[in-house]
């Protein structure tokens, strides 16, 4: 069975395309069959985190208006055989895309064998947010401690639960997990910032993953590999426990508190 | 145990501002979610209405829908100031 999830947020910037490359990336990992695709047509990004950017021929609007077939417009990762990438759009207007065709492209997979498909989601509400979530059966809400991105992703809870094809159908609520991004342990322990806890009892839904902020983030977007690919860095440790905790593992959270002080500098402040 | 923190002004605590501060706008936003998208341009007439007559406070007029198993029921109430004008609240 294919198990569609989309990794959306509400708010831009909050890091919805760093996660969906870790996730699809982590999963394929594991051995699963794996497509990612890019649903921000005008603002096609998903590629150049994934390091594809020069291999994109044919994009996921030109399979859905029948100039291309999913097979040619699939990328391959370099590293990893079971993983794809679908890229968005850079041209087309934003009603390039449909649900009709969404939904075809979602049941070629499905035919095809992948066990997952990640929908990167666009920021906002408009068109390619809705068409993102619509056909999703898993949802992860990117967020980060910070009130507007806390506000908008409740927002994109009462439409998860409301504008999907599950709540059409009533087919009871969809799975939603939430990953908090860019999250500084020694800034919730000074009070600066809202902790994993707080997060969670405002938002009420599970936590999947806590990524710190690390500067690992950025050098692994600057090379186009994946942060999940860095096993010596806390944010790719991070999402590789993500990964395992969406695929059914129970592991404790990690890298959510500050570093221990000693002695001289619990005397003598920072 | 910082024996030099009194030199230092201490910050607020800015997390549990934003913190309070979210739960309640989530919780009102919550509450009128799902209901039919004139709701609030229906409150803001209303509202404009009333003001005609009484000066309330802006968000005097609550309106609502309620949902009663098979049907719904839109729910509108408006609190009237304290004043030496007879008043009473419900509608």
């Amino acid at each position: 069975m294919t198990e569609i999830i989309v990794v959306t947020s509400g708010k831009g910037g909050v890091g919805k395309t760093t996660t969906s490359a870790s996730l699809a990336t982590g999963l394929a990992k594991r051995g699963h069959k794996v497509a990612v695709i890019d649903f921000d047509v005008g603002l096609r990004n998903l590629d150049l985190i994934m390091g594809c950017e020069r291999r994109v021929v044919y994009d996921f609007v030109n399979v859905i208006h029948n100039e291309a077939t999913l097979k040619q417009a699939l990328i391959r990762d370099k590293r990893l055989d079971n993983l794809y990438v679908l890229a968005a759009s850079q041209t087309r207007d934003k009603d390039a895309l449909t649900q009709e065709g969404v939904g075809r492209v979602l049941d070629e997979l499905a035919a095809d064998g992948f066990d997952f498909v990640i929908c990167d989601s666009p920021a906002g509400i408009e068109k390619g947010a809705h068409l993102a979530m619509y056909f999703a059966d898993r949802a992860v809400v990117v967020v980060n401690p910070e009130v507007s991105s806390v506000r908008d992703s409740d927002r994109i809870l009462g439409l998860l639960s409301s504008k999907t094809r599950r709540a059409e159908r009533g087919d009871g609520p969809m799975k939603q997990h939430l990953l908090l991004t860019r999250y500084n342990p020694v800034r919730v322990e000074a009070g600066e910032m809202m902790s994993v806890k707080d997060v969670e009892e405002i938002l009420g839904i599970p936590v999947l993953g806590v990524i710190p902020e690390s500067e690992q983030v950025l050098a692994a977007s600057n090379s186009g590999v994946p942060v999940i690919h860095d096993a010596s860095s806390i944010a790719g440790q991070a999402y590789g426990d993500a990964v395992a905790r969406l695929d059914g593992d129970e592991i404790e959270l990690r890298f959510i508190d500050a570093p221990k002080k000693g002695f001289f500098k619990r005397m003598f402040g920072t | 145990m910082r024996i030099l923190d009194f030199l230092r002004a201490r910050p607020k605590n800015t997390a549990n501002i934003a913190r309070e501060r979210l739960r309640i706008i989530v919780a009102q936003e919550r509450a009128t979610r799902g209901g039919p998208d004139y709701l609030p341009l229906l409150r803001g007439e209303l509202l404009a209405v009333i003001r005609k007559y009484v000066n309330v406070d802006p968000d005097a007029v609550q309106v609502n829908v309620e949902r009663d198993g098979e049907h719904e029921v839109l729910e509108l109430s408006v609190a009237l100031p304290d004043s030496p004008v007879k008043a009473a609240g419900g509608a």
